[in-house]
């Protein structure tokens, strides 16, 4: 019952995060500040995650492929279309999810507990659109983060199957050239816009409806990347589905 | 003026206010005390209208409250400021810019403007040296102050204050206390203080509101506490023998 109530608030959340718009000045600051901390600040674990999930996902594509018939440019193909397909868009969303996720419920949270979130009612702010609004419009260019998941995952593939000696740079070239459907990057980034909403506004909404003090934030970020890695899982399901079955 | 008729609000089936009903007059500073669970804030969160009574009006100079729409709503909100008993600072903004934060976000006034405007309350609060701190850098006496100039930045009619010297030394509590009554007086705004603290009740309690058990039990001025014999009043209000003290001698010499 209490999920059923839950989804119903999150709907209504989204209603009232559209309504009263901050006035453009305030809200074109806040946006540049979201885009600062959401998309920028988590540049880093991005790229570094990105580099060495795609050498992995290269060696461990070139181990398996023991049979000399199969060509050794599979293995360039095999990375380019995990990396393109999955890591980047999904496996990425779920790194994002613990770490903007839980900065969002963490810091609406905080101002909850602090009565700031009050203070802005109060003076006649609606507050889930001053709030809620602006990561939603910073995390709109989480596709930039995605594409950049790609390209360092490709890399990160190309440098361990060429320093470790699995298949040569023109063999895993041609692998990632061959068979290319520019459909898969824009079914990627498709999943990428969806994932980014799921990011703003779940933790979002755990932040913003929690009662209690410091530990109840604590709690409300754990709950808030379940229920978005949740929703992220599903979302890629059924997008596969529609896009690519 | 700020007039309250009848008003009921529960939660989860438990009636908290059971029919208040009282006025809170322009330029006095109107108090509310009562014992903890006995609705003082969900009464002043009535006032503010982040709780919606289920019965009663609440009319701000005529205007009833759960007869305005959206708009009018948010339009009455701009003319409240609010003191919130943790200051509630934004803590990624300096004081300035929490000082700011009301202007920029409703009025169309020039840029130096705003800041002269930011200035002057600052200055009037006694905080001339802050404007480029953070909240967590300064005191919990300054956090109180930059919340007051917060609250009056935008000449409000209505100033609200939850319990706005707690967690304060008494000396800065009387500061604070003085600081309100005086704004209270000098833009002639209505100003509703939600306290436990008695000394506020003596010194700047040009109205009180007793609350008990989500009733109003009693009403009168400061000078009047000391005279009456409701129990449920002066077993709250003289419960330290101190307090008994202060009473015996002020009728005394009455």
């Amino acid at each position: 019952m209490t999920y059923i109530e839950n989804i119903g608030r999150y709907f209504i959340m989204l209603k009232e995060v559209f309504s009263r718009i901050t006035k453009w000045s305030m809200l074109k600051q806040l946006i540049l500040k979201e885009i600062d901390d959401l998309i920028y600040g988590s540049l880093g674990i991005i790229i570094f995650i990105s580099f060495f999930i795609g050498g992995v996902v290269a060696i461990q594509t070139a181990l398996n492929i023991d049979n000399p018939l199969i060509p050794k440019y599979l293995v360039g193909f095999t990375t380019r279309q995990s990396v393109i397909l999955e890591f980047a868009p999904t496996f990425t969303s779920i790194i994002m999810a613990g770490k903007v996720g839980s900065y969002i419920t963490s810091s609406i949270g905080t101002m909850r507990v602090t009565e700031q979130i009050d203070a802005l009612e109060v003076m006649g702010v609606n507050s889930l659109n001053y709030l809620v609004f602006p990561k939603i419009i910073a995390l709109m260019l989480y596709p930039f983060v995605t594409a950049i998941a790609m390209y360092m995952g490709i890399l990160g593939g190309w440098v361990a199957v060429v320093l470790g000696g699995y298949s040569t740079s023109a063999e895993f070239i041609k692998g990632l050239q061959i068979d290319f459907d520019t459909f898969h990057v824009v079914y990627a980034f498709t999943k990428t816009i969806v994932f980014a909403f799921i990011l703003a506004t779940i933790p979002s909404f755990y932040g913003y409806y929690m009662k209690g003090g410091a530990l109840e934030v604590g709690k409300a970020s754990t709950t808030a990347f379940v229920w978005t890695s949740v929703a992220i899982i599903i979302a890629n399901y059924l997008l596969t589905q529609m896009l690519l079955g | 003026m700020i007039k309250v008729e009848n008003i009921h609000k529960s939660f989860g089936g438990t009636e908290i206010l059971k029919g208040i009903s009282t006025n809170f007059e322009k330029g006095k500073t109107n108090l509310i005390i009562g014992q903890s669970g006995s609705g003082k804030t969900v009464f002043l969160k009535c006032l503010l209208g982040l709780h919606r009574p289920e019965e009663g009006q609440i009319i701000y100079n005529d205007k009833k409250y759960a007869d305005l729409d959206e708009d009018q709503r948010t339009d009455l909100r701009q003319e409240m400021g609010m003191v919130f008993q943790g200051s509630a600072l934004f803590d990624s903004m300096t004081v300035q810019e929490n000082v700011l934060f009301p202007l920029k976000m409703f009025s169309k006034f020039p840029k130096n403007e705003m800041n002269d405007r930011v200035d002057e309350v600052l200055k009037r609060v006694n905080l001339v040296d802050a404007h480029h701190k953070l909240p967590s850098e300064i005191s919990g006496g300054m956090q109180k102050r930059v919340a007051i100039a917060r609250a009056i930045v935008n000449r409000p009619k209505y100033l609200f204050c939850d319990e706005p010297n707690s967690g304060l030394d008494p000396k800065t509590a009387i500061i604070i206390d003085q600081l309100i009554q005086e704004i209270t007086q000098e833009f002639d705004i209505t100003t509703v203080i939600n306290t436990h603290d008695m000394n506020s009740v003596m010194e700047i309690g040009q109205k009180i509101v007793f609350l008990k058990n989500g009733y109003k039990e009693w009403e009168g001025t400061n000078k009047e506490i000391f005279k009456t014999d409701n129990e449920a009043v002066t077993s709250f209000v003289y419960s330290s023998d101190l307090f008994k003290k202060v009473r015996e001698i002020y009728i005394k010499e009455v």
